[in-house]
């Protein structure tokens, strides 16, 4: 007779069993899967009403573009089988290529693509300077439409083949009528995931906040082109692709080591090494986006005392780059000072007229203190805790700020209570603010016009709501150049400009590399992580 | 039993009333939280005026409070202000993960710790009353997540023993299951296991130092016979009172605990929840972790009448 002792740990010898054995279950089932933890879960679905990245991230996945940015930054066709421009440049015809299908079997037509176009540029900064210049957009024939301008416009492809958020997304005409402000999951609820990029999206599957599994469009048909950076052909090579939320980073650098996932977009700066001795283990750390990042110190213009020139001007001044770059990022092999408003080592780096970025100069900053008046104000800084990128920055500026004899208030908070309160106009001391930090991909601040903190028309500028008429017309200028040596000009004159009145400061630029399975071939370079080209062995 | 059945049912209205006004009021302090959020980098505060109008958010307070209870009434928990589906939805999606590191937990805890207790009041002085109530400081003092990391660091890690994270139903794989949560239910009991035996223990030498036991012991009863049949039943009340409680330590610790290990819950969906300023979600979660609460106090209550006749309601 079996004894309760025997059959008890012949129980848990079994439960560890199976636990240990657990280990090894799905390793068949996921030969064709790639499992992605990227660096926020996905739970708002419209690339349009929002530019947060993993949302950007999912439309690259479900969706498809008229022109891609390549490699080289050169715009590609991607949809568009052809184009050609008018000799006066104010009328531009687009023809679809053949074989373009919604996921849904329907055929991707003009229909789709002048509503997804005009939606996103109601949203996005290039697609409202391209909007300002546009008399129409019109059908020719199911596959052919035309943009006809008003005046000229420096910029078409550039714009409707920008690389990153707002990238405009072609959509089913359904779900492109949807208002501009309105999320097309609220507008059609049973078709707002239908797309006709290289994988679809199994709504079935999708746990909100969870897990998100697109699978590979067997549809789609891609250009022959070689893949490069967006554009190109976008050729998958695995059965599906799951993005997962992990919350934990320990738990995730732990998991990517052990195998249980593919790859980690954002892995924190501090786990790098850590990952590189993981080499051994099976896994690579890689920069694919030589462009990078640019950081910045956003200043309030409306808040005493930053509505006067010389007190931004003492901020800028008494800015060390590599004090914020040491903490943020740490390894010098991934971040670079930068004292341009556009990224450094792209065509239009402009540092013309900035300060001393790398050797600040605290006695000019007191002294612009004190030609701006500087009453003893306290200066309220949004810090938020809990975004790994920008929780080191706060300190840094507080730090810097007192140095030069200024009263802050460093505030700490989540970042979706930044995001509430970078929206007010409100004195500090009523919930407003004075400073804020925020980083952007370089591929969104290439230039004057897609460059959202450029922008100095005072109640339309992003947040910190900076006015000055000449940046302003600098801008609508460069908007209509179509020669590069003026707009590099244009971008020269621009920059002097930006640093006199204190626009906002850059605080340096960085590149934040991918750790991924060596299993995995084909990462491609680029702005963004995409997963066409990519084999998992 | 009936009569109180009914009676603590009801008077769970008003307390779950209470919860729910102190939930939406609490939640909706900044209303302008959730439309920054879907407005993104474009939120001017026309936008997000525009924006909160459309989720009714620009309503007085008592009338989106009233809305809320007439939807609540109609079974309607509400939809998600970011993915906009049913928090019930969300809910029920979330809830095997909870419930299994839960029931996992519990099981494991009481299985472990009532025998820990007793044993320690049994040797009361002795080495292994020591190492009992050691483990048991150790147990009440070592955050989950510290453990919940060096768990990993040895088994996954080091010994390549079960998964780092994430969660598998039992319906899918019963290998799968027990490969990913036999450490998030080791590192959340060990906290407990110490609440647990502890007061095991305290109830059990109560119990041992009555005349009845020294009575069993004098008719001949065996030590085994006289800590399970004698002196645990009597110490049973306050046992159970305490895992009751415990219980409330352990929906806390899922929070942390689904995070470590990525076990998508509904802890992890309340912390998101919160960061997103997403109320719909934060109000239905917490109405029904009060949901739950109240009914682990009425099933409590109910015990103590099977373990001890002398009690009746």
């Amino acid at each position: 007779m079996i004894s309760r002792r025997s059959l008890a740990s012949a129980v848990l010898l079994a439960a560890a069993a199976l636990g240990l054995g657990g280990v090894a279950d799905t390793a068949a089932q996921e030969k064709k899967t790639i499992r992605v933890v990227l660096h926020a879960p996905l739970r708002i679905t419209d690339p349009i009403i929002t530019t947060a990245y993993i949302i950007r991230n999912h439309g690259y996945m479900i969706y498809d573009t008229l022109f891609a940015m390549d490699a080289n930054q050169k715009i590609q066709p991607q949809m568009v089988e052809k184009w050609e421009a008018s000799a006066d440049k104010l009328t531009w015809t687009f023809t679809l290529r053949d074989g373009l299908k919604w996921h849904d079997g329907k055929p991707v037509t003009a229909d789709d693509a002048i509503p997804s176009i005009e939606r996103w540029a109601k949203r996005d900064s290039m697609g409202q300077a391209l909007a300002a210049s546009t008399k129409e957009w019109k059908k020719i024939d199911d596959k052919t439409f035309q943009l006809v301008l008003k005046e000229p416009f420096g910029f078409v492809l550039e714009s409707i083949g920008k690389p990153s958020s707002n990238v405009p997304f072609i959509m089913p005409k359904d779900v492109a009528s949807a208002p501009a402000d309105k999320a097309i999951a609220d507008h059609a609820a049973e078709r707002w995931h239908i797309g006709s990029g290289p994988f679809k999206f199994a709504r079935a599957e999708f746990q909100p906040g969870v897990r998100t599994v697109y699978e590979k469009n067997t549809d789609y048909v891609p250009r022959k082109e070689p893949a490069s950076w967006m554009a190109g052909g976008k050729v998958v090579k695995v059965d599906r692709v799951e993005f997962i939320n992990v919350g934990d980073p320990q738990t995730t650098v732990n998991a990517l080591i052990k195998g249980e996932i593919d790859f980690y977009e954002q892995p924190p700066f501090d786990f790098l090494p850590q990952l590189k001795k993981a080499a051994s283990e099976g896994v690579v750390v890689r920069d694919h986006n030589k462009l990078g990042n640019g950081s910045w110190l956003r200043i309030n213009w409306l808040q005493p005392p930053f509505n006067n020139v010389k007190i931004r001007q003492a901020v800028l001044a008494a800015i060390a780059q590599e004090d914020y770059l040491a903490v943020q990022i740490g390894d010098a092999d991934f971040y670079r000072v930068c004292a341009s408003f556009f990224p450094c080592g792209s065509t239009l780096e402009s540092s013309v007229g900035a300060p001393n970025f790398a050797k600040p100069d605290l006695e000019k900053a007191k002294q612009l203190l004190k030609e701006g008046g500087y009453k003893g104000e306290t200066i309220v800084i949004l810090h938020p805790t809990d975004l790994k990128a920008l929780t080191p920055l706060g300190p840094v500026t507080a730090q810097t700020l007192r140095k030069i004899g200024m009263n802050v208030d460093l505030q700490a908070m989540d970042w979706a209570t930044v995001i509430s309160r970078r929206a007010k106009k409100d004195p500090p001391a009523q919930g407003g603010w004075h400073i804020l930090h925020t980083f952007w991909v370089n591929a969104d601040i290439l230039n004057p016009i897609n460059n959202a903190g450029i922008n100095a028309s005072g109640d339309g500028a992003w947040f910190g709501w900076p006015k000055d008429d000449q940046i302003e017309t600098l801008r609508k200028s460069f908007a209509k150049e179509t020669d590069p040596a003026k707009q590099k000009q244009l971008v020269d004159t621009l920059t002097k400009r930006a640093f006199e009145v204190g626009l906002y400061a850059p605080i340096g630029q960085f590149q934040w590399p991918y750790a991924y399975r060596t299993s995995l071939s084909g990462v491609l370079d680029g702005p963004a992580p995409v997963f066409w080209n990519v084999e998992k062995k | 039993m009936a009569r109180f059945l009914v009676l603590r049912l009801l008077a769970a209205i008003p307390v779950m009333g209470v919860v729910a006004l102190l939930v939406f009021v609490l939640v909706r302090l900044d209303k302008g939280k959730a439309a920054a959020q879907l407005a993104g980098d474009s939120a001017s505060p026309d936008i997000i005026a525009r924006i909160n109008a459309q989720l009714g958010l620009d309503r007085p307070l008592w009338e989106q409070f009233a809305g809320w209870i007439l939807e609540l009434l109609q079974g309607d928990l509400g939809r998600s202000i970011q993915s906009k589906i049913p928090v019930a939805t969300l809910i029920g999606d979330r809830l095997e993960p909870t419930l299994s590191l839960a029931a996992t937990t519990l099981l494991f805890s009481v299985v472990l710790a009532v025998p820990m207790g007793v044993i320690a009041a049994w040797q009361q002085g002795r080495w292994t009353d020591r190492l009992i109530m050691i483990f048991s400081v150790i147990g009440f003092s070592v955050p989950v997540f510290v453990l919940g990391y060096v768990l990993i660091l040895v088994f996954p890690a080091s010994l390549g023993w079960f998964h780092v994270q994430g969660f598998r139903s039992i319906f899918e794989s019963v290998g799968g299951f027990f490969g990913r949560i036999t450490l998030p239910t080791l590192a959340l009991s060990v906290i407990y296991i110490a609440l647990v035996a502890r007061i095991t223990r305290a109830a059990m030498l109560e119990a041992l130092a009555q005349d009845y036991i020294r009575t069993a012991y004098a008719k001949g009863a065996t030590t085994k016979s006289v800590l399970i049949h004698h002196a645990l039943r009597n110490a049973a009340v306050p046992i159970v009172s305490v895992i009751g409680i415990g219980l409330v330590l352990l929906i806390g610790g899922v929070v942390v605990t689904e995070t470590v290990f990525n076990i998508p819950g509904i802890g992890r969906l309340t912390v998101e929840a919160i960061l997103g300023a997403d109320y719909p979600i934060i109000q239905g979660v917490l109405l029904v972790f009060s949901a739950v609460y109240v009914f682990i106090n009425l099933l409590i209550d109910v015990l103590y009448t099977l373990l001890d006749p002398r009690i009746r309601y």
